[in-house]
């Protein structure tokens, strides 16, 4: 079916461009797809649609059907999230995951769940508490609803069924595979008990259920670095955003243990260490 | 397909890579100092020769400069204490051109941006702070785009400047003069609400 020429729609601004004068390339996550747009004008302090149209907005908008992308005619802010603006932590969050999405997702793909799942993302990124837990929930979901959820429950080997214990994830087969399949496989690394009940966890519970969730530093660190190489070896490339994700979160890390020790002590920072309650 | 003189398609490749030039328009641009004649092309090929021969990094504010230091740098009219931190040269030209600062400036050539991987290491935030260190410098004036990542960028300066005790400020957000307020978005209205003043 043809496009229409001129269409409304909701919208998440993924990324944009400077291009010529005063325009912008914007890339659009929409309920409808993944879409490639030119906002004509925008970089104009007086341009009608400057504000509406910021990063990571979810904004209204019309599109008219243009040669080579579709316009931006008009634009309307429906939610700015405004803490974003104010804390470097947040922003790189939701950096990451419009990084996540915008490589995962191909132009004209995409559904409304993943709109959704974008738009929780950037309103717990915006005002809630462990953001790292759930930057691991967005990944599962982000996996699940592209085709390329992990195989958790039966060894992607034999196909029995996992035991309570050490597994290993094979990230060819992208799954979990029992031990004795598991140390056959070449690179395939071994996971705890307690981080295999979180991923499973993360991978069958709502959005609410992960507040509930309160991890140790070695399960969080376990996760993200298997999550990490899964996201690395599907796109077959290394994410921009992780680095300066690192190197903010070792700054922030430095920053309270200074804050917490005397002056002059060198020590690492210290990390929480509450009971892994998965 | 029909082939193009050499010299003729290199120059279109040569166009095409800039920013905001097709193959199109590279064409386009190709044809068209073909038929100007060969004085116009000279003029144009001796002043993108030039373009790199005679300019230079200022080694204080990173500005694009004939001299080191520049001409800014080197003024002594000029408040030497308060720096603007701005994004790219032609800011630089921007905030000039309202004669109203007549302070130092820093270039940090872009923003931090994690989706594109440029960091604060690819920034010239280093040389910023050496002459904050250095220099008594006692305003950091943070003139950095008003978007999420020029807010970001200004943000982590403001972090790194605190603890030398340099009173660090951000320019002034709202509507803009000749804007329609019934088109500014929620946030702008709340800024410019916020930073309201007696008249």
């Amino acid at each position: 079916m043809p496009r229409p020429r001129v269409r409304r729609t909701e919208a998440i601004v993924l990324r944009e461009r400077d291009y010529a004068e005063a325009d912008r390339i914007l890339t659009l996550l929409t309920p409808g797809g993944k879409v490639t747009v030119m906002a004509k004008g925008v970089r104009r302090p007086t341009s009608r649609k400057t504000g509406h149209l910021g990063l990571f907005n979810r904004a209204e908008i019309m599109l008219a059907q243009g040669r080579n992308m579709d316009l931006v005619t008009q634009a309307q802010a429906l939610e700015v999230f405004e803490e974003l603006w104010h804390d470097l932590l947040r922003f790189t969050y939701a950096c990451y995951a419009a990084e996540l999405v915008d490589r995962f997702v191909p132009e004209d793909e995409g559904s409304s769940d993943l709109y959704d799942l974008l738009v929780s993302a950037l309103r717990w990124f915006s005002t809630g508490d462990d953001l790292r837990l759930w930057c691991r929930y967005f990944e599962l979901s982000l996996l699940r609803q592209t085709g390329y959820a992990p195989s958790l429950h039966r060894c992607v080997v034999c196909e029995g069924d996992l035991q309570a214990e050490t597994n290993y994830f094979d990230l060819a087969q992208g799954g979990l595979a029992c031990p004795r399949c598991g140390m056959q496989i070449p690179g395939a690394r071994p996971v705890s008990l307690s981080a295999q009940k979180v991923l499973r966890y993360l991978d069958s519970r709502d959005m609410a259920s992960v507040g509930m969730l309160s991890l140790r530093e070695s399960s969080q660190r376990e996760i993200e670095t298997l999550m990490h190489a899964v996201l690395q070896y599907t796109l077959e490339r290394e994410l921009k955003s992780t680095a300066f994700l690192r190197r903010l979160r070792s700054e922030l890390a430095m920053r309270e243990a200074s804050r917490q020790k005397p002056e002059g002590s060198a020590k690492p920072p210290v990390f929480d260490d509450q009971p892994d309650s998965a | 397909m029909a082939s193009m003189p050499r010299a003729v398609d290199r120059l279109i490749d040569a166009l095409s890579r800039l920013p905001g030039i097709g193959p199109k328009t590279a064409s386009r641009l190709t044809y068209h100092l073909l038929r100007a004649g060969e004085e116009e092309a000279a003029v144009l090929a001796e002043a993108v020769a030039a373009l790199h021969r005679q300019t230079i990094m200022c080694s204080r504010c990173c500005n694009i400069s004939e001299t080191d230091p520049c001409a800014i740098c080197t003024d002594d009219r000029r408040d030497h204490q308060t720096i603007c931190v701005v994004e790219e040269p032609l800011d630089v030209v921007a905030i000039e051109n309202t004669g109203n600062f007549h302070g130092l400036y820093h270039v940090l050539h872009g923003h931090i941006s994690p989706m594109e991987r440029i960091g604060p290491d690819e920034l010239r935030i280093e040389p910023l702070l050496a002459r904050v260190r250095e220099d008594g410098i006692r305003e950091i004036i943070l003139a950095t785009n008003p978007t999420l990542e020029g807010d970001a960028t200004a943000i982590y300066i403001s972090r790194l400047a605190q603890p030398y005790g340099v009173s660090v400020t951000r320019l002034a957000l709202g509507l803009p003069r000749g804007g329609d307020l019934e088109y500014a978005d929620r946030m702008t209205l709340s800024e410019a609400l916020a930073g309201r003043r007696l008249i």
